[in-house]
Protein backbone atom coordinates (compact mmCIF):
# COMPACT_ATOMS: atom_id res chain seq x y z
CA UNK A 1 0.00 0.00 0.00
CA UNK A 2 1.63 3.53 -0.83
CA UNK A 3 1.23 6.27 1.01
CA UNK A 4 -1.16 8.97 0.73
CA UNK A 5 -0.97 11.83 -1.31
CA UNK A 6 -3.13 13.55 1.29
CA UNK A 7 -3.27 12.38 5.66
CA UNK A 8 -5.30 14.70 7.92
CA UNK A 9 -5.58 13.32 11.84
CA UNK A 10 -8.11 15.44 13.54
CA UNK A 11 -7.57 18.54 12.08
CA UNK A 12 -8.76 21.26 14.15
CA UNK A 13 -9.02 24.95 13.00
CA UNK A 14 -11.26 28.24 14.27
CA UNK A 15 -11.64 31.56 13.53
CA UNK A 16 -11.75 33.38 16.79
CA UNK A 17 -14.44 31.78 18.69
CA UNK A 18 -15.87 30.18 15.90
CA UNK A 19 -15.01 26.44 15.70
CA UNK A 20 -14.82 26.07 11.70
CA UNK A 21 -13.49 22.57 11.58
CA UNK A 22 -13.27 20.40 14.71
CA UNK A 23 -11.40 17.27 14.11
CA UNK A 24 -10.98 16.02 10.09
CA UNK A 25 -9.21 12.96 9.22
CA UNK A 26 -8.78 11.43 5.96
CA UNK A 27 -6.96 10.39 3.44
CA UNK A 28 -6.18 10.58 -0.36
CA UNK A 29 -4.58 7.88 -2.11
CA UNK A 30 -2.49 8.79 -5.32
CA UNK A 31 -4.10 9.24 -7.65
CA UNK A 32 -7.45 9.22 -6.07
CA UNK A 33 -10.11 11.92 -6.97
CA UNK A 34 -11.89 12.84 -3.76
CA UNK A 35 -15.30 14.54 -3.75
CA UNK A 36 -15.63 16.61 -0.93
CA UNK A 37 -20.01 17.81 -0.25
CA UNK A 38 -21.58 20.17 2.04
CA UNK A 39 -23.83 22.72 3.33
CA UNK A 40 -22.24 26.27 2.86
CA UNK A 41 -20.62 27.00 6.01
CA UNK A 42 -19.49 23.60 6.99
CA UNK A 43 -15.87 24.27 6.97
CA UNK A 44 -15.19 21.97 3.55
CA UNK A 45 -13.25 25.27 1.55
CA UNK A 46 -11.46 25.91 5.02
CA UNK A 47 -10.32 22.47 4.98
CA UNK A 48 -8.95 22.54 1.22
CA UNK A 49 -7.24 25.69 2.26
CA UNK A 50 -5.30 24.10 5.51
CA UNK A 51 -3.71 21.42 2.60
CA UNK A 52 -1.92 24.23 0.99
CA UNK A 53 -1.26 26.23 4.32
CA UNK A 54 -3.39 29.07 3.21
CA UNK A 55 -4.95 28.56 6.76
CA UNK A 56 -3.25 27.62 10.04
CA UNK A 57 -4.22 24.44 11.61
CA UNK A 58 -4.98 25.03 15.07
CA UNK A 59 -4.88 21.41 16.30
CA UNK A 60 -4.42 18.15 14.51
CA UNK A 61 -1.92 16.78 11.69
CA UNK A 62 -1.86 17.27 8.18
CA UNK A 63 0.46 15.42 5.51
CA UNK A 64 0.87 16.23 2.30
CA UNK A 65 2.79 13.15 0.39
CA UNK A 66 4.59 11.94 3.48
CA UNK A 67 5.35 15.73 5.02
CA UNK A 68 3.90 17.82 7.20
CA UNK A 69 2.17 20.72 5.97
CA UNK A 70 3.64 24.02 7.01
CA UNK A 71 5.24 22.45 9.72
CA UNK A 72 8.22 20.29 10.78
CA UNK A 73 8.52 17.99 13.48
CA UNK A 74 11.30 17.60 15.81
CA UNK A 75 10.93 15.03 18.53
CA UNK A 76 7.79 16.01 19.95
CA UNK A 77 7.68 19.99 19.26
CA UNK A 78 6.21 20.94 15.80
CA UNK A 79 8.38 24.37 14.69
CA UNK A 80 6.32 26.63 12.30
CA UNK A 81 8.21 26.22 8.92
CA UNK A 82 9.80 29.69 7.38
CA UNK A 83 7.75 31.37 4.42
CA UNK A 84 10.43 30.07 1.74
CA UNK A 85 10.00 26.16 2.75
CA UNK A 86 6.04 26.86 3.01
CA UNK A 87 6.16 28.68 -0.75
CA UNK A 88 8.17 25.10 -1.92
CA UNK A 89 5.99 22.95 -0.55
CA UNK A 90 2.98 24.96 -2.08
CA UNK A 91 4.94 25.06 -5.16
CA UNK A 92 3.73 21.00 -5.51
CA UNK A 93 0.10 21.96 -5.37
CA UNK A 94 -2.31 23.34 -7.59
CA UNK A 95 -5.23 25.29 -6.49
CA UNK A 96 -8.29 26.63 -8.39
CA UNK A 97 -10.45 29.26 -6.88
CA UNK A 98 -14.54 29.99 -6.93
CA UNK A 99 -13.44 33.50 -8.23
CA UNK A 100 -10.70 32.09 -10.46
CA UNK A 101 -8.33 34.71 -9.03
CA UNK A 102 -6.84 35.11 -12.42
CA UNK A 103 -4.06 37.83 -12.40
CA UNK A 104 -6.21 40.70 -14.27
CA UNK A 105 -3.15 42.98 -15.65
CA UNK A 106 -1.42 39.53 -17.38
CA UNK A 107 -2.41 37.75 -20.61
CA UNK A 108 -4.00 34.18 -20.35
CA UNK A 109 -0.35 33.62 -21.24
CA UNK A 110 1.56 35.48 -18.88
CA UNK A 111 -0.93 34.28 -16.07
CA UNK A 112 0.04 30.57 -17.01
CA UNK A 113 4.02 31.49 -17.53
CA UNK A 114 4.57 33.55 -14.59
CA UNK A 115 4.87 30.59 -11.88
CA UNK A 116 7.23 28.71 -13.47
CA UNK A 117 9.69 31.12 -14.81
CA UNK A 118 9.61 33.30 -11.17
CA UNK A 119 9.08 30.48 -8.63
CA UNK A 120 11.04 27.22 -10.62
CA UNK A 121 13.42 29.56 -12.73
CA UNK A 122 12.17 27.94 -16.04
CA UNK A 123 13.56 29.50 -18.71
CA UNK A 124 10.75 31.76 -21.27
CA UNK A 125 11.20 29.55 -24.22
CA UNK A 126 10.08 26.20 -22.66
CA UNK A 127 7.56 27.99 -20.39
CA UNK A 128 5.82 29.66 -23.11
CA UNK A 129 5.82 26.07 -25.31
CA UNK A 130 4.37 24.34 -21.92
CA UNK A 131 1.88 26.87 -21.33
CA UNK A 132 1.01 27.32 -24.91
CA UNK A 133 0.76 22.58 -24.67
CA UNK A 134 -1.56 23.65 -21.84
CA UNK A 135 -3.93 26.36 -23.23
CA UNK A 136 -4.17 24.12 -25.76
CA UNK A 137 -5.81 21.38 -23.35
CA UNK A 138 -8.15 22.81 -22.12
CA UNK A 139 -9.35 24.86 -25.12
CA UNK A 140 -7.92 28.10 -25.57
CA UNK A 141 -5.00 27.87 -27.68
CA UNK A 142 -6.49 30.86 -29.34
CA UNK A 143 -6.92 33.04 -25.92
CA UNK A 144 -3.29 33.03 -25.10
CA UNK A 145 -3.45 37.15 -25.80
CA UNK A 146 -6.47 37.64 -24.49
CA UNK A 147 -6.85 39.86 -20.48
CA UNK A 148 -9.22 37.82 -18.04
CA UNK A 149 -11.94 40.54 -18.76
CA UNK A 150 -12.04 39.42 -22.24
CA UNK A 151 -12.47 36.26 -21.26
CA UNK A 152 -16.03 34.62 -19.98
CA UNK A 153 -16.32 33.29 -16.62
CA UNK A 154 -15.18 29.51 -18.18
CA UNK A 155 -13.01 30.11 -19.67
CA UNK A 156 -11.05 32.09 -17.02
CA UNK A 157 -11.31 29.42 -14.99
CA UNK A 158 -9.72 26.51 -17.54
CA UNK A 159 -6.67 29.17 -17.85
CA UNK A 160 -6.62 29.55 -14.29
CA UNK A 161 -6.91 25.47 -14.51
CA UNK A 162 -3.92 25.65 -16.62
CA UNK A 163 -1.83 28.28 -14.57
CA UNK A 164 -1.97 25.47 -11.65
CA UNK A 165 -0.99 22.71 -13.92
CA UNK A 166 2.13 24.45 -15.26
CA UNK A 167 3.75 24.09 -12.52
CA UNK A 168 3.02 20.26 -12.34
CA UNK A 169 2.05 19.79 -9.18
CA UNK A 170 1.20 16.56 -7.49
CA UNK A 171 -1.97 17.55 -5.93
CA UNK A 172 -4.99 19.21 -7.22
CA UNK A 173 -7.41 21.31 -4.93
CA UNK A 174 -10.36 23.12 -6.38
CA UNK A 175 -12.46 25.37 -4.27
CA UNK A 176 -16.39 25.08 -6.16
CA UNK A 177 -14.44 25.51 -9.31
CA UNK A 178 -18.27 25.59 -11.24
CA UNK A 179 -20.10 27.99 -8.26
CA UNK A 180 -19.30 31.34 -9.71
CA UNK A 181 -20.18 30.67 -13.37
CA UNK A 182 -23.09 30.57 -15.80
CA UNK A 183 -24.90 26.80 -16.07
CA UNK A 184 -23.72 26.69 -19.60
CA UNK A 185 -20.17 27.13 -19.15
CA UNK A 186 -19.94 24.56 -16.74
CA UNK A 187 -19.81 22.04 -18.79
CA UNK A 188 -16.46 23.14 -20.47
CA UNK A 189 -15.02 23.66 -16.96
CA UNK A 190 -15.78 20.33 -15.53
CA UNK A 191 -14.45 18.62 -19.17
CA UNK A 192 -11.09 19.84 -18.13
CA UNK A 193 -10.91 17.98 -14.68
CA UNK A 194 -12.44 15.01 -16.27
CA UNK A 195 -9.60 14.59 -18.28
CA UNK A 196 -7.12 15.50 -15.68
CA UNK A 197 -8.65 12.90 -13.96
CA UNK A 198 -7.60 10.76 -16.77
CA UNK A 199 -4.19 11.75 -16.95
CA UNK A 200 -3.85 10.04 -13.08
CA UNK A 201 -3.92 13.68 -11.17
CA UNK A 202 -4.65 13.42 -6.92
CA UNK A 203 -7.64 15.56 -6.73
CA UNK A 204 -9.92 16.93 -3.63
CA UNK A 205 -13.16 18.70 -5.39
CA UNK A 206 -15.22 20.68 -2.96
CA UNK A 207 -18.28 21.43 -5.43
CA UNK A 208 -22.03 20.82 -5.91
CA UNK A 209 -22.03 19.42 -8.87
CA UNK A 210 -23.51 15.84 -8.07
CA UNK A 211 -23.61 14.49 -11.09
CA UNK A 212 -19.36 15.60 -11.50
CA UNK A 213 -18.71 13.67 -7.80
CA UNK A 214 -20.59 10.48 -9.25
CA UNK A 215 -19.44 9.88 -12.22
CA UNK A 216 -15.48 11.31 -11.72
CA UNK A 217 -14.74 10.75 -7.79
CA UNK A 218 -13.32 7.84 -6.60
CA UNK A 219 -14.63 8.47 -2.79
CA UNK A 220 -17.11 10.97 -1.81
CA UNK A 221 -17.02 13.24 2.11
CA UNK A 222 -19.50 14.75 3.71
CA UNK A 223 -18.26 17.16 5.71
CA UNK A 224 -21.18 18.83 8.35
CA UNK A 225 -19.92 21.16 11.42
CA UNK A 226 -16.65 20.76 10.87
CA UNK A 227 -16.90 17.29 10.92
CA UNK A 228 -16.38 14.05 8.17
CA UNK A 229 -20.33 13.09 8.60
CA UNK A 230 -20.07 10.47 6.42
CA UNK A 231 -17.33 9.12 3.63
CA UNK A 232 -17.43 6.07 0.63
CA UNK A 233 -18.00 5.32 -2.42
CA UNK A 234 -19.66 7.93 -4.62
CA UNK A 235 -22.38 5.52 -5.37
CA UNK A 236 -23.35 4.79 -2.05
CA UNK A 237 -23.06 7.79 -0.37
CA UNK A 238 -25.51 9.63 -2.71
CA UNK A 239 -27.45 6.52 -3.13
CA UNK A 240 -28.10 4.63 0.03
CA UNK A 241 -26.43 7.45 2.47
CA UNK A 242 -25.90 6.36 6.28
CA UNK A 243 -26.43 9.32 8.29
CA UNK A 244 -29.58 11.09 8.55
CA UNK A 245 -28.02 14.64 7.79
CA UNK A 246 -26.43 13.22 4.49
CA UNK A 247 -29.78 12.46 3.40
CA UNK A 248 -31.33 15.71 4.33
CA UNK A 249 -28.59 17.47 2.87
CA UNK A 250 -28.95 15.26 0.00
CA UNK A 251 -32.59 15.68 0.07
CA UNK A 252 -32.63 19.57 -0.28
CA UNK A 253 -29.32 19.22 -3.16
CA UNK A 254 -30.93 16.92 -5.58
CA UNK A 255 -34.47 17.83 -5.36
CA UNK B 1 -36.24 76.15 -26.95
CA UNK B 2 -34.69 73.69 -25.20
CA UNK B 3 -31.71 73.50 -22.93
CA UNK B 4 -32.06 76.96 -21.63
CA UNK B 5 -30.48 77.07 -18.27
CA UNK B 6 -27.20 75.51 -20.25
CA UNK B 7 -27.24 78.63 -22.75
CA UNK B 8 -27.28 80.82 -19.90
CA UNK B 9 -24.69 79.34 -17.68
CA UNK B 10 -23.16 79.68 -20.72
CA UNK B 11 -23.43 83.40 -21.63
CA UNK B 12 -22.84 83.83 -17.72
CA UNK B 13 -19.07 82.27 -18.24
CA UNK B 14 -18.39 83.60 -21.88
CA UNK B 15 -19.01 87.36 -20.04
CA UNK B 16 -16.70 86.53 -17.29
CA UNK B 17 -14.21 85.35 -19.14
CA UNK B 18 -14.24 88.47 -21.53
CA UNK B 19 -13.94 90.31 -18.33
CA UNK B 20 -10.60 88.87 -17.08
CA UNK B 21 -9.14 88.82 -20.66
CA UNK B 22 -9.92 92.92 -21.53
CA UNK B 23 -8.46 93.42 -17.59
CA UNK B 24 -4.98 91.15 -18.13
CA UNK B 25 -4.85 92.85 -21.45
CA UNK B 26 -5.63 96.66 -20.57
CA UNK B 27 -4.17 96.89 -16.81
CA UNK B 28 -0.66 98.46 -17.94
CA UNK B 29 0.75 97.44 -14.60
CA UNK B 30 1.05 93.97 -15.67
CA UNK B 31 3.80 94.76 -17.77
CA UNK B 32 3.79 91.87 -20.06
CA UNK B 33 6.63 93.52 -22.42
CA UNK B 34 8.52 92.65 -19.10
CA UNK B 35 7.03 89.64 -18.33
CA UNK B 36 8.37 88.78 -22.24
CA UNK B 37 11.69 90.19 -21.51
CA UNK B 38 12.41 87.41 -18.86
CA UNK B 39 10.25 84.71 -19.72
CA UNK B 40 13.53 83.22 -20.98
CA UNK B 41 16.19 84.96 -19.19
CA UNK B 42 19.25 82.77 -18.32
CA UNK B 43 18.31 83.08 -14.61
CA UNK B 44 15.55 82.03 -14.98
CA UNK B 45 15.76 79.23 -16.78
CA UNK B 46 18.50 78.05 -14.60
CA UNK B 47 15.95 78.36 -12.00
CA UNK B 48 13.44 76.49 -13.69
CA UNK B 49 15.83 73.72 -14.48
CA UNK B 50 16.86 73.61 -10.50
CA UNK B 51 12.91 73.28 -9.67
CA UNK B 52 12.25 70.49 -12.14
CA UNK B 53 15.32 68.87 -10.70
CA UNK B 54 14.00 69.18 -7.17
CA UNK B 55 10.93 68.07 -8.34
CA UNK B 56 12.02 65.02 -10.00
CA UNK B 57 14.59 63.51 -7.51
CA UNK B 58 12.43 64.69 -4.33
CA UNK B 59 9.65 62.96 -6.12
CA UNK B 60 11.90 59.93 -6.83
CA UNK B 61 13.13 59.81 -2.94
CA UNK B 62 9.43 60.61 -1.68
CA UNK B 63 7.61 57.16 -3.59
CA UNK B 64 10.74 54.80 -3.01
CA UNK B 65 10.30 55.86 0.62
CA UNK B 66 6.43 55.42 0.33
CA UNK B 67 6.73 52.44 -0.69
CA UNK B 68 9.32 50.66 1.66
CA UNK B 69 7.22 52.42 4.56
CA UNK B 70 3.85 51.46 3.21
CA UNK B 71 5.39 47.73 2.87
CA UNK B 72 6.22 47.97 6.17
CA UNK B 73 2.80 49.13 7.45
CA UNK B 74 1.58 46.00 6.30
CA UNK B 75 4.10 43.35 7.75
CA UNK B 76 3.11 41.21 10.42
CA UNK B 77 5.90 42.38 13.08
CA UNK B 78 4.60 44.87 14.82
CA UNK B 79 7.73 46.63 15.51
CA UNK B 80 8.55 47.01 11.63
CA UNK B 81 4.77 48.26 11.17
CA UNK B 82 4.96 50.52 14.44
CA UNK B 83 7.94 52.02 12.85
CA UNK B 84 6.60 53.31 9.62
CA UNK B 85 3.92 54.72 11.67
CA UNK B 86 5.54 56.81 13.67
CA UNK B 87 7.53 58.05 10.87
CA UNK B 88 4.68 59.17 8.38
CA UNK B 89 2.52 60.70 12.40
CA UNK B 90 6.09 62.65 12.85
CA UNK B 91 6.28 63.55 8.90
CA UNK B 92 2.69 64.69 8.50
CA UNK B 93 2.47 65.92 11.56
CA UNK B 94 4.47 68.68 11.14
CA UNK B 95 4.67 71.26 8.79
CA UNK B 96 6.85 70.78 5.47
CA UNK B 97 8.06 74.71 5.92
CA UNK B 98 9.06 73.79 9.01
CA UNK B 99 11.26 70.68 7.69
CA UNK B 100 12.94 72.22 5.56
CA UNK B 101 14.05 75.24 7.83
CA UNK B 102 14.99 72.36 9.91
CA UNK B 103 17.44 71.09 7.50
CA UNK B 104 18.48 74.26 6.57
CA UNK B 105 19.66 74.71 10.09
CA UNK B 106 20.54 71.32 10.82
CA UNK B 107 24.53 71.45 11.25
CA UNK B 108 23.33 73.57 14.60
CA UNK B 109 22.11 70.52 15.85
CA UNK B 110 24.86 68.45 14.78
CA UNK B 111 27.52 70.57 13.47
CA UNK B 112 29.51 67.09 12.86
CA UNK B 113 28.65 64.15 10.63
CA UNK B 114 30.22 61.13 10.51
CA UNK B 115 30.06 57.37 9.60
CA UNK B 116 31.22 54.82 12.09
CA UNK B 117 30.22 52.72 15.45
CA UNK B 118 27.11 54.27 17.24
CA UNK B 119 27.50 54.77 21.13
CA UNK B 120 30.92 55.73 20.53
CA UNK B 121 32.63 53.30 18.67
CA UNK B 122 35.35 53.91 16.27
CA UNK B 123 34.86 56.43 13.48
CA UNK B 124 35.08 55.82 9.85
CA UNK B 125 34.78 59.19 7.90
CA UNK B 126 33.11 62.20 9.06
CA UNK B 127 32.70 66.04 7.85
CA UNK B 128 31.45 69.00 8.96
CA UNK B 129 27.83 69.43 8.44
CA UNK B 130 27.77 72.38 6.75
CA UNK B 131 29.67 70.98 4.18
CA UNK B 132 27.20 67.92 4.06
CA UNK B 133 24.59 69.44 4.26
CA UNK B 134 24.47 72.26 1.58
CA UNK B 135 21.35 73.72 0.53
CA UNK B 136 20.74 71.37 -2.53
CA UNK B 137 20.82 68.30 0.45
CA UNK B 138 18.31 70.14 2.84
CA UNK B 139 16.20 70.81 -0.15
CA UNK B 140 15.47 67.26 -1.04
CA UNK B 141 16.08 66.02 2.21
CA UNK B 142 12.83 68.38 3.59
CA UNK B 143 10.68 67.74 0.68
CA UNK B 144 11.74 64.17 0.14
CA UNK B 145 11.47 62.62 3.64
CA UNK B 146 8.03 64.55 3.80
CA UNK B 147 6.69 63.13 0.67
CA UNK B 148 7.36 59.76 1.49
CA UNK B 149 4.99 59.95 4.31
CA UNK B 150 2.03 61.03 2.15
CA UNK B 151 3.40 58.39 -0.83
CA UNK B 152 3.12 55.92 1.82
CA UNK B 153 -0.51 56.39 2.64
CA UNK B 154 -1.17 56.13 -0.84
CA UNK B 155 0.89 53.20 -1.42
CA UNK B 156 -0.96 51.65 1.21
CA UNK B 157 -4.68 52.26 0.15
CA UNK B 158 -3.29 51.13 -3.27
CA UNK B 159 -2.35 47.68 -1.92
CA UNK B 160 -5.14 47.47 0.30
CA UNK B 161 -7.47 47.94 -2.93
CA UNK B 162 -5.84 44.75 -4.30
CA UNK B 163 -8.77 41.28 -3.78
CA UNK B 164 -6.99 39.07 -1.10
CA UNK B 165 -7.75 36.57 -3.56
CA UNK B 166 -4.57 37.92 -5.67
CA UNK B 167 -2.15 37.02 -2.83
CA UNK B 168 -3.37 34.12 -2.50
CA UNK B 169 -3.76 32.91 -5.84
CA UNK B 170 0.03 33.98 -6.11
CA UNK B 171 0.78 31.82 -2.87
CA UNK B 172 -0.96 29.14 -3.58
CA UNK B 173 1.51 28.76 -6.74
CA UNK B 174 4.80 29.36 -4.78
CA UNK B 175 5.24 32.55 -4.94
CA UNK B 176 6.83 34.63 -1.76
CA UNK B 177 5.50 37.33 0.10
CA UNK B 178 8.28 39.85 -1.90
CA UNK B 179 7.38 38.22 -5.33
CA UNK B 180 3.19 38.43 -4.65
CA UNK B 181 4.28 41.95 -3.92
CA UNK B 182 6.05 43.20 -6.80
CA UNK B 183 4.28 41.28 -9.03
CA UNK B 184 0.83 40.28 -8.37
CA UNK B 185 -0.17 43.23 -6.01
CA UNK B 186 2.13 46.18 -7.00
CA UNK B 187 1.31 46.29 -10.65
CA UNK B 188 -2.31 46.70 -10.01
CA UNK B 189 -2.12 49.03 -6.60
CA UNK B 190 -0.56 51.17 -9.77
CA UNK B 191 -4.08 51.63 -10.99
CA UNK B 192 -5.16 53.24 -7.59
CA UNK B 193 -1.78 54.50 -6.96
CA UNK B 194 -0.97 56.39 -10.00
CA UNK B 195 -3.84 59.47 -10.25
CA UNK B 196 -2.89 60.64 -6.35
CA UNK B 197 0.83 60.05 -6.89
CA UNK B 198 0.16 62.61 -9.81
CA UNK B 199 -1.45 64.99 -8.14
CA UNK B 200 1.72 65.01 -5.85
CA UNK B 201 4.17 64.99 -8.48
CA UNK B 202 2.16 68.31 -9.46
CA UNK B 203 1.77 69.50 -5.92
CA UNK B 204 5.56 68.92 -5.36
CA UNK B 205 6.37 71.26 -8.43
CA UNK B 206 5.00 73.94 -6.48
CA UNK B 207 5.95 72.98 -3.12
CA UNK B 208 9.51 72.93 -4.13
CA UNK B 209 9.04 76.92 -3.88
CA UNK B 210 8.96 76.74 -0.36
CA UNK B 211 13.03 75.84 -0.31
CA UNK B 212 13.20 79.83 -1.33
CA UNK B 213 13.45 80.16 2.64
CA UNK B 214 16.92 78.47 2.86
CA UNK B 215 18.24 80.41 0.01
CA UNK B 216 17.99 77.81 -2.65
CA UNK B 217 17.73 79.09 -6.20
CA UNK B 218 15.07 77.29 -7.87
CA UNK B 219 12.38 79.12 -10.08
CA UNK B 220 10.89 81.50 -7.23
CA UNK B 221 14.14 82.45 -5.56
CA UNK B 222 15.45 82.83 -9.29
CA UNK B 223 12.83 85.69 -10.14
CA UNK B 224 12.82 87.32 -6.30
CA UNK B 225 16.20 87.60 -6.87
CA UNK B 226 15.81 89.36 -10.14
CA UNK B 227 12.77 91.65 -8.85
CA UNK B 228 14.84 92.54 -5.54
CA UNK B 229 17.41 94.68 -7.66
CA UNK B 230 14.89 95.95 -10.39
CA UNK B 231 11.65 96.32 -8.34
CA UNK B 232 9.61 94.88 -11.01
CA UNK B 233 7.62 92.33 -8.37
CA UNK B 234 4.59 91.56 -10.41
CA UNK B 235 5.91 90.77 -13.93
CA UNK B 236 8.68 88.78 -12.55
CA UNK B 237 6.14 86.32 -10.51
CA UNK B 238 3.73 86.28 -13.33
CA UNK B 239 6.84 84.73 -14.84
CA UNK B 240 7.13 82.15 -12.45
CA UNK B 241 3.74 81.21 -12.34
CA UNK B 242 3.48 80.92 -15.95
CA UNK B 243 6.50 78.50 -15.85
CA UNK B 244 4.63 76.27 -12.67
CA UNK B 245 1.87 76.41 -15.20
CA UNK B 246 3.61 74.93 -18.02
CA UNK B 247 5.51 71.70 -16.73
CA UNK B 248 1.97 71.29 -14.70
CA UNK B 249 0.12 71.39 -17.68
CA UNK B 250 2.38 68.50 -18.90
CA UNK B 251 2.63 66.77 -16.02
CA UNK B 252 -0.79 66.25 -16.00
CA UNK B 253 -0.81 65.42 -19.92
CA UNK B 254 1.23 62.67 -18.57
CA UNK B 255 -0.83 61.16 -16.10
CA UNK B 256 -4.09 60.95 -18.38
CA UNK B 257 -1.38 58.63 -20.65
CA UNK B 258 -0.17 56.93 -17.74
CA UNK B 259 -3.27 56.76 -16.07
CA UNK B 260 -4.81 54.79 -19.51
CA UNK B 261 -1.70 52.60 -19.14
CA UNK B 262 -2.22 51.39 -16.01
CA UNK B 263 -6.09 50.76 -16.16
CA UNK B 264 -5.30 48.05 -19.29
CA UNK B 265 -7.35 44.91 -18.44
CA UNK B 266 -9.83 46.01 -16.44
CA UNK B 267 -11.98 47.25 -19.22
CA UNK B 268 -12.48 45.41 -22.38
CA UNK B 269 -11.69 48.08 -24.77
CA UNK B 270 -9.68 51.46 -23.66
CA UNK B 271 -11.63 55.23 -24.34
CA UNK B 272 -10.77 56.83 -26.74
CA UNK B 273 -7.64 59.75 -26.05
CA UNK B 274 -8.36 63.43 -26.89
CA UNK B 275 -6.05 63.41 -29.77
CA UNK B 276 -7.97 60.05 -31.32
CA UNK B 277 -11.20 61.39 -30.64
CA UNK B 278 -10.44 64.88 -32.52
CA UNK B 279 -8.87 62.82 -35.24
CA UNK B 280 -12.51 60.69 -35.92
CA UNK B 281 -13.60 63.97 -35.54
CA UNK B 282 -12.06 65.65 -37.96
CA UNK B 283 -11.42 62.46 -40.38
CA UNK B 284 -15.48 60.62 -39.64
CA UNK B 285 -15.27 58.87 -43.55
CA UNK B 286 -11.47 57.65 -43.26
CA UNK B 287 -12.39 55.67 -40.37
CA UNK B 288 -14.86 54.24 -41.70
CA UNK B 289 -12.68 53.04 -45.08
CA UNK B 290 -10.30 51.84 -43.11
CA UNK B 291 -11.75 50.26 -39.75
CA UNK B 292 -9.39 49.09 -36.76
CA UNK B 293 -8.54 45.83 -37.58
Amino acid sequence: MSEPMVKAEAVHKSFGRLEVLRGISLEVAPGEVMCVLGPSGSGKSTFLRCINHLEKIDAGRLWVDGSLVGYRQDGDKLYELREREVARERAQIGMVFQRFNLFPHMTALQNVIEAPTRVKNVPREPAVASARALLERVGLADKEDAYPAQLSGGQQQRVAIARALAMEPKLMLFDEPTSALDPELVGDVLDAMRQLCRDGMTMVVVTHEIGFAREVGDTLVFIDEGIVVEAGRPRDVLDNPREERTRAFLSKVLA
Amino acid sequence: MRHVGRWIAAAIVLLLAAIVIHSVATNPRFEWDIVGNYLFDARVLRGVRVTLELTVISMAIGITIGVVLAVMRLSPNPLVSGGAWVYIWFFRGTPVLVQILFWGFVSALYPKISIGIPFGGPEFAGADANHVIKPFVAAILGLGLNEGAYMAEIVRAGMLSVDEGQSEAAHSLGMTRMQTLRRIVLPQAMRVIIPPTGNETISMLKTSSLVSVIAYAELLYSVQLIYSVNFKTIPLLLVAAIWYLFFTTILSIGQYYLERHYGRGLARELPPTPLQKLRARLFPERRQEEPLV
